[in-house]
């Protein structure tokens, strides 16, 4: 156990709280930097996009977990992010600069979603966004000059001042570095007064108005905040599909997104690395276990939504918090052996939550 | 007389979407739960029907009956033992459960029933009615009176059964509910109940139409957008949500470039949303402190 000694105020706000985070993460980061080195072309593609899951898990949070706006369309920003990059690579535009601008984009989009968005709340915002996702998702389809409808569109390869990041390894240290990048935006804007607002406004919109927090602007700050690092995902990924078509971009895909920032543990960004493990390398997963069970139950069709659906229902149900909140579960139990006790993290229920009026 | 037949068949589709919305908006009136898989629970009911009379051969009209009280004993499993738990937590939460049950109500349906779309015979299939050069099939007409029916039915138990009063009593204050010795619980096992039967139901109308895949659940969306733009708790809103839609949907698919008959609901929706967020019949308010 550590007790930290506070000394002044701004230690509260300090990115690294003690010397063993230095410690820890500089050798995560060390793992990961040294990833080439230990896995082969395979792996190294999935972990890339376990990178690019957690850059649009790091959206998805923001908005989801720190502001209390849930959304069912985040595979819209991933979408317009994607497409944005692919049409200005096609045009020549070099690869920053389209990148930039597909996140841009997609938090222009996600700002003026975020306005009609002000006035719902709970459910209501959450099929918003859905129809939202429905209505991209049909104008892929439909603008063909453009988008090129459902025959698809090319992604060119990724290049870099002359250099081609093609290969799996460049690719995966582009999406790491991106993900180091976003991590570090992510973390500082959570510690400034804005993404303090964004907690204040997700724990109480009411207090946070009457403490002086602007809801309006909060709320559609987080909404294009979130879908620009979308956004960037979406560019990534378009590089990792190379080509890109209506289909990738479903209520599925959002549904996975939503699902990855619940599995991983909402409010925490531990949680949306957890989650974008989770995701990324399930399928993987259950590819193996496919191997290992009887073929009449490997052929089931939709067996991998069905695992998705199924893990998700039993962390909603026996650990709301997360693969996140269990890791500090059992961490709190070895640090106060033998004096664990369940309480601490019992759940609070509330009945008559209600928003009608009677 | 084009408009005849396209004002039919939308209301017929439209009395499927409100039928679904009727299953989402007893729920949320009753426990303030969002429950997405309505949808799915529909399909369910359409392959149980298919059970019964495709594989077992049973009379269509044993079988309907059977189909619903089937469902019903879903919708109580289901409540015990997925629902149970979540009583108390965030409707998020909830919503996020229900649609990982969608998904793996869809992935049961494919093993027990395998994914090709079948057929649901029923005595009245491929039979139409002439109005003037308007051409209905029976099944559209079914599908309409059997809406009607049912809404009749429920309103008749809302108003005047002891049991549906109880009912509305739990779904207006559930503690207020407790302390007059309604047995709140029980009462949600039973609201489960009754939706996933309207959802059986709406599963029998509508497989003759379309034809059963696992993927067919996909309709609850649309459905659910029926239900907002009622106005989310409003039964009469539910159906006339469901309408609304169903009509749009037809006129769009004739009126309007390709594409923008699937978008309609949406649209609709978002549109709603944004002049009227509390939806036609406004049964909600913002929580004031």
């Amino acid at each position: 156990m550590r007790f930290i000694r506070k000394v002044s105020y701004e230690q509260d706000i300090n990115l690294v709280k003690h010397s063993g985070h230095i410690l820890w993460y500089g050798l995560l980061l060390l793992v990961v930097c040294t990833g080439p080195l230990w896995l082969d072309r395979f792996l190294m593609g999935e972990f890339s996009l376990v990178f690019i899951y957690a850059i649009a898990g790091l959206g998805l949070m923001l908005l989801v977990g720190y502001t209390g706006l849930v959304s069912l369309g985040h595979a819209a920003f991933l979408a317009i992010g994607a497409y944005t990059h692919a049409y200005l690579l096609n045009l020549g535009v070099p690869l920053p600069v389209a990148m930039l601008s597909a996140a841009l984009f997609s938090a222009m989009i996600g700002g003026l979603v975020g306005i009609p968005a002000l006035r719902m709340t709970g459910i209501y915002l959450a099929v918003a966004t859905l129809a939202f996702a429905v209505i991209v998702e049909q104008v892929l389809v439909n603008w063909e000059s453009v988008t090129g409808g459902f025959r698809g569109m090319a992604v060119p390869r990724p290049e870099l001042f002359g250099v081609q990041l093609g290969s799996p390894m460049a690719f995966y240290f582009l999406c790491l570095g991106l993900l180091f990048v976003s991590l570090l935006l992510v973390m500082n804007i959570l510690r400034s007064p804005a993404g303090r607002a964004m907690t204040a406004v997700r724990d109480s919109e009411t207090s946070a108005e009457s403490m002086g927090v602007h809801l309006a602007r909060t709320k559609t700050m987080a909404f294009a905040l979130s879908a620009a690092f979308t956004g960037l995902a979406g560019a990534l990924f378009a590089h990792r599909l190379t080509y890109l078509a209506p289909d990738a971009f479903t209520l599925i895909t959002s549904i996975q997104l939503l699902l990855m920032v619940v599995v991983g543990g909402l409010g925490s960004l531990h949680g949306v690395i957890f989650g974008a493990i989770f995701i990324g390398l399930l399928p993987q997963g259950i590819a193996i276990l496919r191997d290992t069970v009887p073929a009449s139950v490997a052929q089931i069709p939709g067996l991998e939504p069905a695992i998705f659906g199924l893990i998700l229902i039993l962390f909603l149900i026996y650990e709301p918090q997360g693969i996140y909140g269990r890791w500090r579960k059992v961490r709190l139990f070895f640090e106060e052996f033998p004096l664990y006790r369940k309480a601490t993290y019992k759940r609070q229920k509330s009945f008559l939550r209600t928003e009608r009026l009677h | 007389m084009e408009v005849l037949q396209l004002v039919i068949s939308g209301i017929s589709q439209g009395c499927v979407y409100g039928l679904i919305a009727l299953g989402f908006v007893l729920i949320y009136k009753a426990t303030e739960m969002v429950n997405f898989a309505q949808g799915d629970i529909m399909m369910l009911g359409a392959y149980v029907a298919i059970t019964f009379i495709s594989i077992w051969d049973w009379p269509f009209w044993w079988a309907l009956p059977a189909t619903i009280m089937t469902m019903a004993v879903v919708g109580i499993i289901l409540e015990r033992a997925l629902l149970r738990p979540m009583i108390g937590e965030p409707h998020f939460a909830v919503l996020m459960l229900t649609i990982g049950l969608g998904f793996v109500l869809r992935a049961v349906a494919g093993a027990i029933w395998g994914n090709e779309p079948r057929a649901l015979p029923t005595p009245y299939v491929g039979e139409v009615l002439n109005i003037g050069p308007a051409v209905i099939g029976y099944e559209n007409l079914a599908i309409i009176f059997g809406t009607a029916t049912l809404c009749l039915l429920i309103w008749l138990f809302f108003r005047f059964t002891r049991l549906g009063i109880a009912m509305q009593a739990a779904s207006q204050n559930q503690l207020a509910a407790f302390y007059v010795g309604i047995p709140v619980k029980r009462m949600y096992s039973l609201v489960w109940a009754l939706s996933a039967a309207i959802a059986g139901l709406a599963g029998v109308l509508t497989a003759p139409v379309s034809l059963v895949d696992p993927l067919i659940g996909f309709v609850g969306i649309k459905a659910f957008a029926a239900a907002i733009v009622g106005g989310f708790g409003s039964m009469p809103g539910a159906i006339l949500g469901g309408l609304l839609i169903g009509l749009m949907e037809q006129f769009a698919g004739l009126y309007l470039p390709p594409g923008f008959a699937d978008m309609s609901a949406y649209v609709l929706l978002l549109v709603m949303l944004l002049i009227r967020p509390q939806g036609l019949f406004a049964t909600m308010q913002k929580k004031k402190v």
